[in-house]
């Protein structure tokens, strides 16, 4: 059960929170290539180490926000 | 006190665990092994017991070295594997708790104990948490003096700063430093959910065996062990004994053996010299074999050319630091060779570990290092903490001997005795290549009993290393993983059973249905009904009427469980139309449309209608199962890519109860009950008293028919739909629902939808929209593959036999035969078309095509035709015209508060402890944007306002949306805590918060000191009060 600290609330379980997925993926827009849209709808990073991840406080304060979390140890930090 | 064994009467003394009971007894077969069955005794005196399992009422595998005696146990040996009884009665009542600390203790020896008072002077907020009766770790079996008196002197003497759980075995580490503890109570175990700021190891040391020939039979036991059955238990593990010292407690436990009257013949140490005794030391010598009797039980111990007789040989072989914890942590163990054992090296989160968890094994020592961990903890030193003296002496360097080499004809040397894993088991596995612990483990099953081999771990790498010939810090450990000892599922589960194993959402109308009979469905967490049998229908004679009805006069659902989500805010609209595929921010107010929403893939992802209350006010409904989902979608899009836009969502799901009228009389029904509603439009709306209550008349068909959907606030809901069905409404549920929407063609998300279908897929390509600039999923529609031609898409298939069902999920094939074309979404049968009827989701074919639908091995013709069976040019959208005005219904339209059903229920379960109630039509209000000055802030720019105050414009009420439950008295955080995870200590809470109680979101207030407001969504109202009630029951 991960400590995730919500900007608005602070330090809360894991499970008052949705997982978002990577963060920093804005949404393409314009005329664009297929592979440009198909890459923001379907490619993410997955790496071994610091990540940059948004979390939902979905049973508090219903915010959004972004962390980093080491995906080995889930060390997590404030995004840098 | 008397127990049974197998069925056996004996007795036993207060304190016993079953175990020492069983010894005293004369027990020395508890077992037979689970392969081989040889017959094992008492191992050990821990958890880390490898024998002697037994099975307790409903448990079916306990350590006997565990359970506590008491009066009228029934205990029954097992042979190595545990045995469900089923029909064992299991009247434990457990649940869990959430706890929280600055520092949390494991361990209540000497090293815990010190860091506990250490930690706790310094002010901060301690838990000690230890998994016997009582304080002392291994000074409850010894006959150390601390300061000339008794160990248990100074332990007793000590006023323990902190929050102390005995009986609690902390059994899982996970991240951030979050710890599962089982505290064991008469009534049924808690599981502790405990966070802490920093955690001190002080969970000791297990002693390990030696791999000798022989080394299982029931006599053999750990000296430890056989010390503590003596000194604590005042039991005799045998009356002549042989000490085998691979460390010098083994010497300590010869001396304690003495003491208490057994007759210890010798001591053999396998180290060039032995330290003086009273008793022979063979210095420089192994137990080589044991001998036993017919029965295999011990009656002698082989040692070289010498035989002693002797019912108890006693192995002290080494001390493994017990690193479970730590490395469930994460931490990395390393190899010591001077202790020859695996001890904690780095450290994976806010942890240290202390005594005898990292080879401190003096008593001086490991108390000097609690008060260093302690402080360490607590970020503070505190002044006058002493070490007191004692007379242990220094410890010599153990020998680091794994196993004694066979001689032909020997008995078997175990490593593993739960596992029955020999060392010549573990030479077949490095004989074969195996290099790797985790392969040998596998391939012999050592270590994976319900021990987890926490006696047999380090013999299986010491033996390993012998036999490849590598240093054991090479072997490695294998990983330790939670939990630690064993846990129940009856644990886990807690009081999350029966009704309350997961949360059932019901709406306000839901004892009316009960009343009438209905049959359930359940649609996602809410019970639904399906169907209102009268006098013994079946259900498809319920839904052939129903649906009749609805057809033929007039019918009425419950469709108060349909997703509400108030829009508003300047950019609103266009809000809208960036997350439909259609638009809204032309729609008329007044006007609903009917929209779809698509994920950034294109795919359909929900529907419903939106309507426009004003300018900047819009009211969405979703599918009752996506409710949620796109509640948390919009607030996605608004708060992560259009910040700027000025909008904003409230939840008004449970704030409205929401009737159905649909039939072609369904006119004359709103005549009575909402007049002013009755020259409504189709696909308008109008806000209008409805029973002479503020109310909201929306005119939208699901089903082809004359239709409106009526909203009251939810204490009104009973009563409006008591009076529809009383002006003639037949009920009717979500079968017939179903019937009527596929009649019409109309697709279900997540039933003819499945994440893979864009609305093009299902005909729907007039609701996207082509003028404007973008929408999510609108590029997706131009991708190769969703743009193709030869996609599946929603048909209508008829059966050649009129009567034949075409199973849900068959497939369809042309003439029989691969390939599939698609599939059967939705098949039912037709009052109206006098014959059963389908959806399907297929490509390449078109109207006339025949096809074979197959399923299991059954097989159907049909002919596709197209997906609307019913009214294809919607003559019956607008029904009868009004016969005569009909007088405006003259019934109470009586207020009922979602927990009123329980008010006796909550007076029978309080006690002056913990008083539950309900606070009835409390009036509410969230607030977006602005301070209102008063009320709970919910998050950013978020406010509940409640109490009798002039709302303001813009505020949404939503005094129907959460039911208010007061909880008040002594107790009441003690009930809390065994739901809420978050921190209710009065220095760290702020008075409320938004969070989970049991498994549903809630706002939890406190008012008083004592005194607690918990607002839940109304749909829950029902569970939590159930919850509630189940929680005041068990305090
Ligand atoms: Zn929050």
């Amino acid at each position: 059960m991960l400590l995730i600290d919500c900007p608005s609330c602070g330090p809360r379980d894991e499970n008052e929170f949705h997982y978002g997925g990577q963060a920093g993926i804005a949404c393409p827009t314009g005329d664009m290539t297929d592979e440009r849209w198909a890459e923001y709808v379907f490619m993410r990073d997955n790496p071994k180490g610091w990540f940059h991840e948004r979390w939902f406080h979905v049973h508090g304060c219903r915010t959004w926000f972004t962390v980093e979390r080491h995906t080995v140890t889930h060390e997590i930090r404030k995004p840098r | 006190m008397r127990f049974t064994f197998d069925g056996r009467p004996m007795t036993g003394e207060p304190g016993d665990t079953l175990a020492a009971a069983l010894l005293r007894n004369g027990v020395r077969v508890v077992g037979r092994s689970v392969d081989l069955g040889r017959p094992r005794g008492i191992f050990a005196a821990g958890p880390e017991e490898p024998n002697a399992l037994v099975r307790v009422g409903a448990d079916p595998i306990l350590a006997a070295t565990t359970v506590e005696l008491h009066d009228g146990l029934e205990a029954r040996s097992l042979r190595g594997k545990g045995r469900v009884d089923l029909d064992a009665v299991d009247e434990r009542r457990c649940d869990k708790g959430y706890l929280h600390c600055d520092v949390l203790v494991v361990g209540g020896g000497p090293a815990g104990l010190a860091a506990t008072l250490a930690a706790g002077r310094s002010g901060a907020r301690v838990i000690l948490v230890d998994d016997q009766p009582r304080l002392g770790g291994d000074l409850l079996n010894s006959r150390l003096l601390l300061d000339g008196a008794p160990a248990l002197d100074w332990v007793a003497g000590l006023d323990l700063p902190a929050r102390v759980l005995t009986r609690t075995t902390a059994a899982g580490y996970y991240d951030h430093n979050y710890v599962l503890a089982v505290e064991r109570r008469a009534r049924g175990e808690r599981l502790w959910h405990i966070r802490a700021r920093r955690v001190v190891l002080a969970t000791g040391a297990h002693e390990r065996s030696v791999a000798f020939p022989g080394n299982d039979r029931p006599g053999v036991m750990l000296a430890a062990s056989a010390r503590a059955y003596a000194n604590r238990y005042g039991v005799r593990a045998g009356r002549r004994a042989v000490v085998f010292a691979c460390a010098d407690s083994g010497y300590e436990a010869a001396e304690d053996l003495t003491a208490a009257g057994v007759d210890v013949l010798a001591v053999v140490d396998p180290r060039p010299s032995g330290l003086p005794a009273d008793v022979e030391v063979l210095a420089g010598q192994v137990v080589t074999g044991t001998t036993a009797d017919a029965e295999g039980v011990l009656t002698g111990v082989r040692a070289g050319a010498r035989h002693f007789d002797a019912d108890l040989l006693a192995v002290a072989g080494g001390w493994n630091p017990a690193v479970h914890l730590f490395s469930q942590s994460g931490g990395r163990t390393r190899f010591d060779e001077e202790l020859a054992a695996f001890v904690p090296g780095t450290s994976a989160q806010a942890e240290r570990p202390a005594g005898a968890c990292r080879g401190l094994y003096g008593t001086r020592e490991a108390i000097a290092d609690g008060y260093a961990a302690g402080a360490e903890a607590a970020g503070r030193t505190v002044p006058g903490l002493r070490v007191p003296e004692c007379g242990e002496r220094p410890l010599r360097r153990p020998a680091a001997l794994w196993l004694v080499e066979r001689t032909p004809g020997s008995e078997p040397a175990f490593a593993d005795l739960h596992r029955d894993v020999t060392v010549a088991d573990l030479a077949r596995a490095t004989g074969t290549g195996m290099r790797s612990v985790e392969h040998v483990k596998r391939y012999t099953t050592a270590g994976t009993g319900a021990d987890q081999g926490k006696t047999s771990g380090a013999v299986v790498v010491g033996v390993m290393s012998a036999l490849l010939g590598a240093a054991p810090g090479q072997v490695g450990t294998t990983t330790f993983r939670p939990p630690y000892t064993p846990v129940s599922f009856a644990t886990l589960a807690g009081r999350d059973r029966g009704a309350l194993s997961d949360p059932v959402r019901t709406t306000a109308l839901h004892d009316a249905h009960v009343a009438r009979g209905a049959v359930f469905e359940d649609v996602g967490q809410w019970k639904r009904p399906w169907y209102f049998p009268r006098d013994g229908e079946d259900m498809e004679a319920a839904v052939r009427r129903e649906c009749h009805a609805a057809r033929t006069a007039v019918a009425a659902m419950d469709a108060s469980t349909l997703g509400k989500i108030d829009i508003r805010g300047a950019d609103a609209g266009e809000f809208l139309d960036r997350v439909y595929t259609n638009m809204y921010s032309t729609l008329a107010v007044g006007a609903c449309r009917y929209g779809v929403m698509c994920g950034a893939d294109g795919m359909v992802f929900d529907d419903g209608t939106t309507t426009r209350l004003a300018d900047d006010h819009y009211l969405t409904t979703t599918t009752t199962g996506n409710a949620a989902a796109v509640f948390d979608w919009l607030e996605e899009w608004r708060q992560t890519e259009w910040p700027d836009l000025d909008v904003s969502f409230t939840s008004v799901t449970d704030h409205w109860a929401t009737v159905a009228v649909a039939g072609p009389r369904a006119r004359q029904v709103i005549a009575a009950v909402a007049p002013e509603a009755v020259e409504l439009a189709f696909m308008r709306y109008a806000s209008v008293p409805v029973l002479g209550v503020p109310g909201r008349v929306f005119r939208i068909s699901f089903s082809g028919e004359l239709a409106y959907e009526v909203n009251v606030p939810w204490r009104y809901g009973r009563a409006l739909w008591e009076a529809v069905l009383e002006l003639g409404a037949v009920p009717y549920g979500t079968e017939t629902m179903h019937v009527l929407r596929a009649e019409k063609g109309f697709a279900i998300v997540g039933q003819e939808t499945d994440g893979t279908v864009t609305p093009q897929d299902l005909g729907m390509g007039w609701i996207v929209s082509a003028r404007k600039p973008d929408f999510v999923g609108k590029r997706s529609h131009a991708r190769p593959d969703t743009a193709r031609q030869d996609r599946k898409r929603l048909v209508g298939l008829l059966a050649d036999d009129p009567a034949a069902l075409v199973e849900e999920g068959a497939q369809l094939t042309a003439a029989g035969v691969a390939p599939m074309l698609g599939h059967v979404t939705s098949s039912y049968h037709s009052a109206a078309l006098g014959r059963t009827f389908s959806l399907a989701m297929a490509r390449n074919v078109s109207p006339g095509d025949r096809l074979t639908a197959v399923s299991g091995n059954v097989a159907h013709p049909v002919t596709v035709v197209e997906p609307v069976f019913y009214d294809p040019d919607n003559t019956r959208r607008d029904g009868d015209p009004l016969v005569e005005s009909p007088a405006p219904y003259a019934g109470e339209c009586r207020s009922e508060s979602p927990a009123a059903a329980f008010a006796a229920r909550f007076e029978a379960a309080s006690t002056p402890r913990a008083h539950l109630r309900e606070v009835p039509f409390e009036p509410m209000w969230e607030v977006r944007g602005t301070d209102p000055g008063a009320g709970l802030r919910l998050g950013p720019d978020w406010w509940l306002v409640t109490g009798d105050v002039p709302p303001r414009p813009g505020w949404v009420d939503v005094s129907g949306q959460r039911t208010v439950l007061e909880l008040a008295g002594p107790a009441a955080h003690d009930v809390l805590i065994t739901g809420c995870p978050i921190d209710l200590d009065p220095s760290v809470f702020p008075g409320h918060a938004q969070t989970l109680l049991a498994k549903t979101s809630v706002i939890l207030e406190r008012v008083s000191p004592e005194t607690y407001r918990i607002y839940v969504r109304s749909s829950f109202a029902r569970y939590l009060a159930e919850w509630l009630i189940d929680a005041l029951e068990a305090l």
